[in-house]
């Protein structure tokens, strides 16, 4: 490297925009570090879980003699036994007024309502112990009738808590002529039906389970004034305001610690039984407790995803402009209303819109109780789902039209110079530019050349027919002002926090309530800081989730860290340097009108006098000579409420081989232009964007939670549930179009979850259309090659998702 | 994922370790490299009293010739026998069956040894043992003896491995200069197969001359698909003729049905691959 570079690289404003490796990767991946499950506590007890087999049953007797005379048994407690002390699990989130929701005690008292809930508990010295005797808890059951069918649930043909009378829980409507943002879908539908087009299908989001690396763990410490609990969470300050608000013990009582925490993908937003076990039995028996699930345990009793029907009638004119959509959907809760669950499909209710301008729309939801595993927010959250089902739609709508599904998409989209836009759903989208995105994609992706060699193989009936896949996505990302929270009835807000510290030495302590869980937010954060504050990238050193460290926050979800905690840290430096303006101005003799910040120095305006704000910092520990009326320090913090969300977007394609002898889906090509405005890593963006790729491209193609006719989870292992490796994926195209977000300083939208957003329907597009030659215009999910195969032998739709 | 409790013996010679079987009978379990045991102890859907680790003793693991045999040693890995120039050039088919078991850490523990008393029908080396006819050699208290692997798979997770006994050796005919091809279909690459083929051909110019044909997991065992074979002998190594010689391949199995297919597409799926097998074994 010459000297020029090296100079340049030290320049201020360098950071951002850099290919910086993650701080933070050696000890994870290591795994020298401390994970939950690596914590030891003096006298530290150990807990396994009794779990029910049945999916639905009353619980007729628990013996647990044998398990209490055990070798190195603590002690053995019941729902029964815990009834006064265990607390609930919340719903954060009532979708409606009149949300039916069962309470949801961690350990089942009388009654378990799916395979897997916590029936009785073990404490030992150790965990084989714990695990030896949780074995000998005899429990009897009486098997009830389970409602496990979700359209059937929904039905209420057999009750999955007989004592709600219904499995009903809520029926959430938005409808844009109601809410006068949009006109009357019905009045569109017949117009349609009447000189139109009309496309009718119903499409299938199966369950998915989020499958993170480290399976959960919890432990509680009740030793000392404060309880400590570490949780591998997503969310310590929502878990500490929960335990506070559920067990009657102070806020200012409990410590909540999430260490490093490998990964969640939502699947650790959540408030969990074992957590409130846990909790319950440290402080009944007044010593550290640790409770860590088995791999088994997790794909079976932590939440599961997605798990919906959706009805679509989709409204256009003869020529392809869409002139409305209604959506029906049915949405499988599982056995409880969990955090958010009620909420994820209202989530995707601003989506199914997406990049379009439709002028009617409306979108009603019935979220149904059942036998199974409860669902909740899982990687995308709501907007998958609604990505999903439009972008299959359109391309039908191209079908129906003889177009091509880029022409029809283009027919309907939000022009560049028509933003910002404010869509039927009322969401004002700041900034986009799909038709840039669109074209760079094509060009990577050399679109006019595979459509013509899918043509040519068509011609020849050649065995490996290629199939072409658009997915034209946006998202609302960066949740979420907390109004708009406020007015879904959400438990919450969607601020961010962040402070920044002023360490006496010239190094930076950076606070963010945003607690990640192997996003790289000690990397991306540490950039942000050292360019605003022009301090060296390793001389800040990001701290998150404890809530003794981050006494406020609001976690890590719905790809809001960078754009509402982000912002949070940009506000909190820049109060930093107006703090040390006045110093600088007293310790140079100037006038404070005349100091300037810029490369980490505080200057006189015109002349080389200038003091390093890390001078400062140590100028301000000592304190000896300051000027009246200032507080000693330059640390500040803020707290930022974001006006608006952020809207990613992006034009992914995806070229698929399907092999008509056998079904087998292999993917050719994927290449994605996502435009999530300006960027702070593009290494950590391409980790992103790789992630969430293989994700949604797993609920095209491998992954599916199964469960049997009585219930019990047949995808119970990785045996049966297929998660994919670097293994099974190509080598994707990533590249980015920038149209910076408006509503926060840095113009950033968000990635966390695009990918997995994007990448499904794409890869279900190219499927249907390689088959669509035989009659297909359908697979349901996953694709697996005996569903695609079945569909290219009978002609039509995979096992009759569409009409 | 804690295993119930167990004993664990180490013995380092065959003599011990069938002495300790002797000792413990049926609470007993041996473990080659575990691959497959231990996911099942951990899940406790077996929890033996005491596990015999086969894994300190001398001499039951390597490759080597004798005369027009190949020796594979029970206790070699499944790494081992994919680089192996020997199990390359005389048993090719093996080579290529061990080289897609599951994920590169269980080759490199895992044993074909191991693999073969498992027994499990959707294991990937069943097939090639089959149809390259090797014959096994079974350690017990009165000496050893030989089973041919025809006889050697009895019944799901069954083996001719007494339960007082060891198995210690694979012996294969060498099959140099046949050409091998074992393929594999799955969704994911570190799964079990869904079917697998396993097809080694001599040829005679374009013609093959002799073929032999294993099947993975279309049945409560591997099979060996004799009748395929007689089609194939004197066939032309062509699309049409081979598909016309393996079309009966499916004929009297009965593969399982599950979350990866039902019966009848596994005997579709069986009537292809086998095709294709054979195709690329004859170099098409």
């Amino acid at each position: 490297m010459t000297a020029t570079a090296e100079e340049t690289t030290a320049e201020v404003g360098r950071e951002i925009g850099k290919d910086r490796r993650r701080k933070e990767d050696q000890r994870l991946i290591t795994g020298r570090t401390r994970w939950t499950d690596n914590i030891q506590l003096n006298g530290m007890l150990h807990v396994a879980m009794v779990r029910s087999p049945f999916a639905h049953a009353t619980i007729t007797s628990i013996d647990t003699t044998a398990a209490k005379a055990a070798e190195n048994v603590v002690g053995v407690y019941t729902g029964k036994d815990l009834e006064a002390t265990q607390g609930v699990c919340i719903n954060a989130w009532p979708i409606t007024k009149d949300q039916v929701a069962p309470t949801h005690t961690p350990v089942a008292i009388d009654r378990a309502t799916f395979a897997g809930e916590i029936v009785a508990v073990v404490v030992a010295r150790s965990a084989a112990a714990a695990r030896d005797a949780s074995e000998l808890v005899d429990v009897e059951y009486a098997e009830l009738p389970a409602a496990l069918d979700l359209k059937e649930a929904a039905a209420d043909t057999v009750l999955a808590h007989p004592d709600l009378g219904t499995n009903k829980s809520a029926y959430w409507v938005f409808d844009s002529s109601e809410a006068g943002t949009g006109g009357d879908v019905e009045e569109a539908i017949a117009a349609a039906r009447a000189g139109g087009i009309v496309i009718e299908r119903e499409y299938r989001q199966q369950r998915l389970i989020p499958a993170f690396m480290e399976p959960r763990s919890v432990v509680v410490d009740p030793t000392g004034e404060q309880i400590t609990m570490w949780s591998a969470t997503q969310i310590p300050h929502i878990l500490r305001f929960a335990l506070a608000a559920t067990t009657g013990v102070p806020e200012s009582k409990i410590r909540v610690i999430a260490p490093d925490v490998g990964g969640g993908f939502g699947g650790k937003l959540q408030t969990t039984p074992e957590e409130w076990i846990v909790w319950d039995l440290a402080r009944r028996l007044g010593k550290p407790v640790k409770y860590t699930e088995t791999r088994s345990e997790s794909l079976m009793a932590a939440h599961h995803g997605r798990d919906q029907w959706q009805k679509l009638t989709l409204a256009a004119t003869a020529d392809g402009t869409v002139t409305g959509l209604k959506v029906d959907l049915l949405a499988d809760m599982g056995s409880h209303i969990s955090l958010v669950g009620g909420g994820v499909p209202v989530l995707g209710a601003f989506m199914f819109n997406a990049i379009y301008k439709f002028p009617a729309y409306r979108f009603a939801c019935q979220t149904v109780l059942t036998n199974k595993t409860w669902t909740d927010a899982y990687r995308g959250a709501g907007r998958p789902e609604a990505t999903f089902a439009i972008e299959r739609i359109m391309d039908e709508l191209a079908v129906e039209v003889g177009v091509d599904p880029l022409v029809i998409r283009e027919q309907n989209w939000i022009k560049h110079e028509e933003f910002p836009f404010t869509t039927v759903c009322g969401m004002q989208y700041d900034s986009g530019n799909y038709e840039a995105a669109t074209e760079k994609a094509k060009q990577i992706f050399g679109y006019d050349a595979l459509r013509a060699e899918q043509q040519e193989r068509r011609a020849r009936k050649d065995r490996v027919q290629l199939g072409i896949g658009v997915s034209t996505f946006t998202e609302m990302c960066g949740l979420a002002p907390s109004r708009v929270l406020g007015s879904l009835d959400y438990g919450a807000g969607g601020w961010e926090y962040a402070s920044v510290r002023m360490l006496a030495t010239g190094k930076v302590e950076v606070i963010t309530g945003a607690s990640a869980h192997g996003q790289g937010h000690e990397t991306a954060f540490s950039q942000i800081v050292a360019d605003r504050l022009g301090v060296p990238f390793e001389d800040v050193e990001v701290l998150h989730g404890d809530t003794q460290v981050a006494h406020k926050g609001l976690d890590t979800y719905g790809s809001r860290s960078l754009v509402v905690g982000g912002e949070a840290l940009v506000r909190a430096a820049d109060k930093v340097i107006e703090k040390a303006k006045p110093l600088a101005a007293h310790l140079l003799e100037a006038s404070v009108d005349d100091i300037e910040f810029g490369n980490g120095r505080l200057t006189v305006r015109g002349t080389d006098k200038g003091l390093a704000l890390t001078e400062l910092a140590l100028a301000t520990f000592a304190s000896h000579n300051y000027p009246e009326g200032m507080e000693p320090g330059l640390d500040a913090d803020s707290t930022y409420d974001p006006v608006n969300f952020s809207f990613p977007h992006g034009t992914h394609l995806c070229a698929m081989e399907i092999d008509t002898e056998t079904g087998e889906a292999k993917m050719r090509k994927y290449t994605c232009v996502d435009d999530i405005g300006n960027i702070i890593n593009p290494l950590i963006v391409a980790g992103q964007v790789h992630g969430g790729l293989v994700q949604g491209i797993a609920q095209a193609l491998w992954e599916e939670a199964v469960f049997d006719d009585s219930g019990t989870l047949v995808s119970g292992s990785f045996v049966d549930y297929l998660l994919p490796t670097a293994a099974d994926t190509i080598s994707f195209d990533i590249a980015h179009t920038t149209s910076p977000a408006t509503s926060n300083s840095l113009g950033t939208k968000g990635v966390g979850e695009a990918g997995t957003i994007a990448s499904t329907p794409a890869v279900v597009n190219a499927v249907v259309d390689a088959i669509r030659q035989f009659g297909v215009n359908d697979v349901v999910m996953p694709c697996t090659p005996e569903r695609v195969w079945n569909a290219i032998q009978s002609g039509g739709s995979s096992e009759g998702a569409a009409q | 994922m804690i295993p119930a409790k167990f004993d664990y013996l180490a013995p380092t010679t065959v003599a011990d370790a069938l002495a300790a079987l002797a000792e413990h009978g049926d609470e007993a379990k041996l473990m080659a490299g575990g691959q497959s045991l231990l996911p099942v102890l951990r899940l406790r859907l077996n929890a033996p009293e005491v596990v015999i680790d086969l894994g300190r003793i001398e001499g039951l693991s390597g490759i080597r010739e004798d005369g027009d045999v190949l020796v594979i040693g029970a206790l070699t890995t499944h790494d081992e026998v994919v680089n192996s120039d020997l199990v390359k050039t005389h048993a090719a088919v093996l080579a290529k069956a061990a080289a897609q078991v599951a994920d590169p850490q269980v080759r490199h523990r895992g044993t074909l040894g191991g693999a073969l008393a498992h027994a499990d029908p959707a294991g990937d080396l069943g097939a090639p043992i089959l149809a390259l006819g090797a014959t096994l050699v079974i350690e017990g208290a009165g000496g050893s003896r030989t089973v041919a692997a025809d006889d050697f798979f009895v019944d799901l997770f069954e083996t001719a491995v007494g339960e007082d006994e060891v198995l210690t050796e694979i012996r294969i005919p060498k099959h140099t200069g046949w050409g091998a091809h074992y393929e594999k279909f799955v969704r994911i690459k570190h799964q079990w197969p869904i079917v697998g083929i396993a097809a080694t051909v001599r040829m005679n110019g374009d013609t093959i001359a002799e073929a032999r044909i294993g099947l993975t997991n279309m049945g409560s065992t591997p099979l060996r698909a004799r009748s395929v074979e007689g089609n194939l002998a004197g066939s032309p190594a062509t699309e049409e003729a081979v598909g016309a010689a393996t079309a009966g391949v499916a004929d009297g199995t009965n593969p399982p049905s599950d979350l990866n297919g039902a019966a009848d597409y596994r005997k579709h799926l069986a009537r292809v691959l086998t095709r294709r097998a054979v195709l690329k074994a004859a170099g098409r």
